[in-house]
Formats: structure tokens, sequence, C-alpha cells
């Protein structure tokens, strides 16, 4: 799947740093560092993974990289162009590129719209030059590809499984044909078999769309299985970055390996042999 | 949109959801939107309903003047609730004024309601520097109470361009004060709502594909706000209705020609004392009736919106 020697990359995050302001003062001691000074590359087709523990700015690395959330330093460059010094019109074209899907299914999707409003929307904005017939096919070809039904698009989220929901929010995020999908923690709402389904889903549309991925999860078993590469977070620094198979197998930093022997062991045998 | 699959109507959507099964639970709500439909209906249909056009002066004769109601002694059936001063039939009269009344309640709320609701969701949305200007300028408005602006302004206006002209553009004049007086009511609920809002997922859904500021508040986080603006709008057509009456009661509302609840009051109060008590009282208890079936409504649609307020 993955080889390094391949061309430019397509996102590349340099130095990036996000501090929080906390209290009403404004200086040092107030900020809360959320991400220091995080570098990575991504190239065309590969999919990243960013582990790490609650709070450790696996989130908000994501929305720093679409522009959701400001940044203190640092740059963000989609195939060369700095993202960050850009306005928000400048960056519409990136917004065509890179797409998010979210951790809570049913939070991410406007209550007061239908299924087939919800799908079509990103195309309203990016691409005003279709017709109403064109959306309207395309949202139904994504909806059976996501396996829904097509009598369902005009039905409204709540009236959906979480695990639908997540197809929901999916297709709206392929409507586009995204380069770049990230995910921020897909599943972690969803029941195990869910999970899987989901999973299989975001591989099958990778593998057929050749899209890159950035996959954030605190489910290392969930990582291993998606991911080419690995980034390993905490408190907002990388600690150890590398092939998801070196990092699993061969981990370097004592967080690394923590985090590794926090993954529960189908068996009970040797889970009480590791603890033990 | 036929296809068999879809056979939920909206009106069929409409029967099987909450909003309708705690309505049907709800014996007050029931008996008060009965009340307030035929209330508003005799006030739209007033030209057809009622028996006497009192806005008609021609008509009118002085020898008819006082008449009290039919069940009373010296009552004459022409005139079902007697006559006021004037020799007008109390009956027409109320009800043209209940339609005073209701237009000049509802149509103050919708401009309250687009001035708060711009303020409102600007002031959640942008939030920081912008939020605390705007919501400073709604605590000053507040800080005057909406009788003592109408007040002021009203005998400004009525000493500055006669009371003929005043007259004339009494009622638009008086939409414009509780307007522009009570918006701060309502751009407060739409922020904290906005808030809320603008913290869930979606927001940031919309704004990764690019949306403008103006389309997400607006056709994003404004559709999801729109059951308190709801609560808050029924209960404010009371208070403006209120409102209105007392500044007629005054003698700074609508005219004696085109009379108001509030104003058929304050003409009865001179022969409350003479013994005419009909022309203030049954005036007095249309108004109560009105307002209170109002805020009955608004209190069911503020436990149904929001059950975890309020409730013990």
């Amino acid at each position: 799947m993955y080889s390094p020697s391949q061309a430019s990359p397509l996102l590349s995050v340099e130095n990036l740093s996000v501090a929080f302001n906390q209290g009403i003062k404004k200086g040092p001691n107030q900020e809360i560092q959320a991400l220091s000074d995080i570098s990575f590359e991504l190239v065309e087709g590969e999919v990243l993974g960013v582990v790490g523990e609650s709070g450790c700015g696996k989130s908000t690395l994501a929305r720093a990289i679409l522009q959701l959330q400001a940044i203190t330093s640092g740059q963000v460059l989609w195939q060369g162009e700095d993202l960050t010094k850009n306005t928000n019109d400048q960056n519409k074209a990136m917004r065509e590129h890179i797409q998010l899907i979210f951790q809570d299914p049913l939070d991410a999707l406007n209550p007061r719209m239908t299924v087939a409003q919800i799908i079509a929307e990103p195309l309203y904005n990016l691409k005003p030059e279709l017709s109403k017939q064109e959306i309207q096919n395309r949202v139904v070809e994504l909806m059976l590809a996501m396996g829904l039904q097509e009598q369902q698009k005009n039905r409204y989220p709540h009236e959906f499984s979480g695990g639908q929901c997540q197809r929901i929010g999916i297709a709206r995020a392929m409507i586009l044909n995204p380069k770049l999908l990230i995910c921020d923690e897909p599943v972690s709402a969803l029941d195990v078999s869910i999970q899987a389904q989901i999973i299989n889903l975001l591989m099958d549309l990778k593998s057929r769309t050749g899209m890159s991925m950035i996959f954030i999860s605190h489910d290392l078993s969930i990582v291993r299985q998606v991911c080419d590469r690995v980034l390993v977070l905490y408190k907002g620094q990388v600690v150890e970055t590398g092939n998801a198979s070196d990092i699993y197998e061969n981990p370097q930093h004592a967080y690394t390996q923590k985090l590794l022997d926090s993954i529960p062991l189908a068996d009970p045998a040797m889970e009480r042999k590791r603890i033990g | 949109m036929n296809n068999t699959t879809n056979k939920n109507t909206k009106f069929q959507r409409f029967l099987a959801s909450d909003f309708f099964y705690h309505f049907k639970r709800d014996k007050l709500a029931i008996i008060s939107s009965i009340i307030f439909l035929i209330l508003i209906l005799l006030a739209i249909l007033s030209p057809l309903v009622a028996p006497y056009n009192p806005y008609d002066l021609q008509i009118l004769d002085i020898m008819d003047s006082e008449l009290p109601p039919v069940w009373q002694q010296g009552g004459d059936p022409r005139f079902l609730l007697g006559t006021d001063d004037q020799g007008r039939d109390l009956w027409s009269t109320i009800l043209y004024g209940m339609r005073v009344s209701l237009m000049i309640g509802i149509l103050a709320v919708l401009l309250q309601g687009v001035i708060g609701i711009t303020i409102g969701l600007v002031a959640g949305y942008v939030g920081g520097r912008t939020d605390n200007l705007l919501m400073r300028i709604a605590d000053v408005q507040l800080s005057f109470s909406t009788l003592m602006v109408a007040i002021i302004i009203l005998a400004i206006v009525q000493s500055a361009f006669g009371s003929d002209a005043f007259n004339q553009w009494a009622m638009v004049i008086l939409i414009l004060i509780i307007g522009l007086a009570e918006w701060p009511q309502i751009a407060r609920t739409v922020r904290s709502s906005v808030l809320a809002e603008k913290e869930k997922e979606y927001v940031d859904a919309a704004k990764v594909m690019g949306f403008s500021p103006i389309r997400i508040m607006f056709k994003h986080i404004l559709p999801n706000c729109l059951s308190p603006i709801f609560v808050i709008s029924t209960v404010q057509i009371a208070n403006a209705i209120i409102t209105e009456a007392s500044l007629s009661f005054l003698g700074l509302g609508m005219p004696v020609t085109e009379p108001s609840l509030g104003s058929l009051i304050s003409i009865g109060k001179q022969y409350l004392f003479s013994g005419s008590w009909w022309i203030t009282l049954i005036p007095g208890a249309f108004l109560i009736l009105l307002v209170i079936v109002i805020n009955l409504l608004g209190d069911f649609l503020r436990d149904t919106f929001n059950p975890k307020l309020y409730k013990d």
C-alpha cells in the first residue's frame, strides 16, 4: 500500500503549536499547551493513525488542520499551500479535498434537516454548478454505497441508529470525493459489531478511491488494523512515530509501551500472564 | 415524493409527535387554545361578526349612550353588552378593539423577533467583544422600563406632530415603540441557545464544508433555537398587549375613535362611579381572558419544549 519513496507530500504539518487561553487574564501562566511543535507528513494513499490518551490533543490536531482551531505557530501545508495564512474564501478549494468524520454521529448531523439535505449540503457550497437532479442522483448513489436505503432519504437523523448516522456522516464527507479524510474517533461512540462494519466501510472506500486518511483513535487494536503509519501523542507532543508494524512490535518510548500494554487480550490465560 | 413508503404527511407526523401527545393530556392547554382560537377568529372576523361598525360615527345616536347590558334593567335588545358613552355598541367595539390589540401585540413581537434574533445570533455566534458590546446595549435597554420609554416618546411625538397626525399613525407608532423597547428579551434567549448549539459538531461540519458564518447562523443554528424563541414570543405577545392597553389607558395609545381594549377601559373609568360599570369591566374581562390564555399557552409550550425546566 504505502511506500515512503513516493512523490511530494499531500499534507505536511510543520512545527504546529496550539495553546488555549484558560482564565480571564491573558498571559503565559494562563495558557494550556494543547499541541506543541507537531510535525509530520502525509503522502497520497497513506493512512496515518494518531493515538494517545484522552486530552492529549488528538482532536485539536484534526481541528487545527481543518482551520477550525486558531493555531499559535507553525504551518499546515496542503499540496504546498499554507492553509493557516489563507482567508476562509481562499481555503474553499481545500474544503473540497479535506473532509472530516466526527466522533458523535448524531451530534454531527443537523437535527432539523433530512438525510438527503444533509448529504447534499457540501455540494451547494462547493459545487454550485450541479443541477438538482444531478445532486439527487449522487445522494442516492452514495446512500446505497453506504448501505442505506433510498426511501430513507426524507427521514430525520434522530430516526436512525448510531451506526446509520455514522454512515450518513461518511456519505456527507464522501460526496465531494475528498483526497484526505480525517476520521476523529469515528467508531468510539458505536458498539463493537457496528465498529467493525464502519471500519470495513471506511477501508473499502479507501481502497476504491485511493484517498489518504488520518485516523484518530484511542483504540490501538483498530489503529493497528487500518493504519500504515502511527503517530503517538502524549500531552500535546509526538513521542513516537513510525510504521505501524514497527511501533506495535517494537515500541521505543516508554509511553508507547504502556499504551500497548493497555490493550486487553482476548485470551484470559495470556492476559493473566501479562499482568502477573 | 408521493411514493408509498412516504405515507407520513406533515399532519400525520404532527398527530404522532410528542408535542401533540402532551397537548392531548393537558386540559388547561386544550381549553386555553380553544378560547384563544375563538378570540382570534372573533377578532379577525370582527367586521362580519359585529352587529355594528363602531368606527362609523354616523350611526351613533347620543340617545343610546350608556345603556346597560341586556340582562340589566333598562337594557336594549339591540345592544347585547350595552353601549359606551357615545352610544357605541360595546360588543362590536370590543371585537374591533381586540383586533387592534392582537394586531399590535403580534406585529410588535414580529419586530422584536427580527431585531432580537439577529442580534442574539450574532452575539452568541461571534462571541468575544461583539457579544459584550451587544449584550451591554441590551442591558442598558432593559434598565429602562418599557412604559417609561413609551410614555416619553409618545408624549414627544404627540406634541411634535399634533394629535391628528398622531391619531392617524397611533398603531404604527405603538408597534414600533413596543417592538424596539422589548427586543433584548428575545436577543438574550436566542443568544443563550446559540451558545449551546454552536458547540455541537454539526456546526463544525458546516464549517468544514466552507459555509459562510451568515449561512451557518441562519440555516443551521437558528432552526435549532426555534423552540425557546417560540415560547418567549408567546409570552411577549401577552406583554405587548398589556403594554398597549396600559398606554391606551393613560391616553397615549389608540385614539377614542378607534379604541383598543385599553382605550375602552380608560373611557369607562370616568363613568364607573355613575353606575356604568360595564364600559370598563367587560372590556377588562376580555383583556384579562386574552392575556391569560396566551400566557397559559406559553407555559404549556415552555414545559413541553423544555421539560427539564420548572418541573419538580
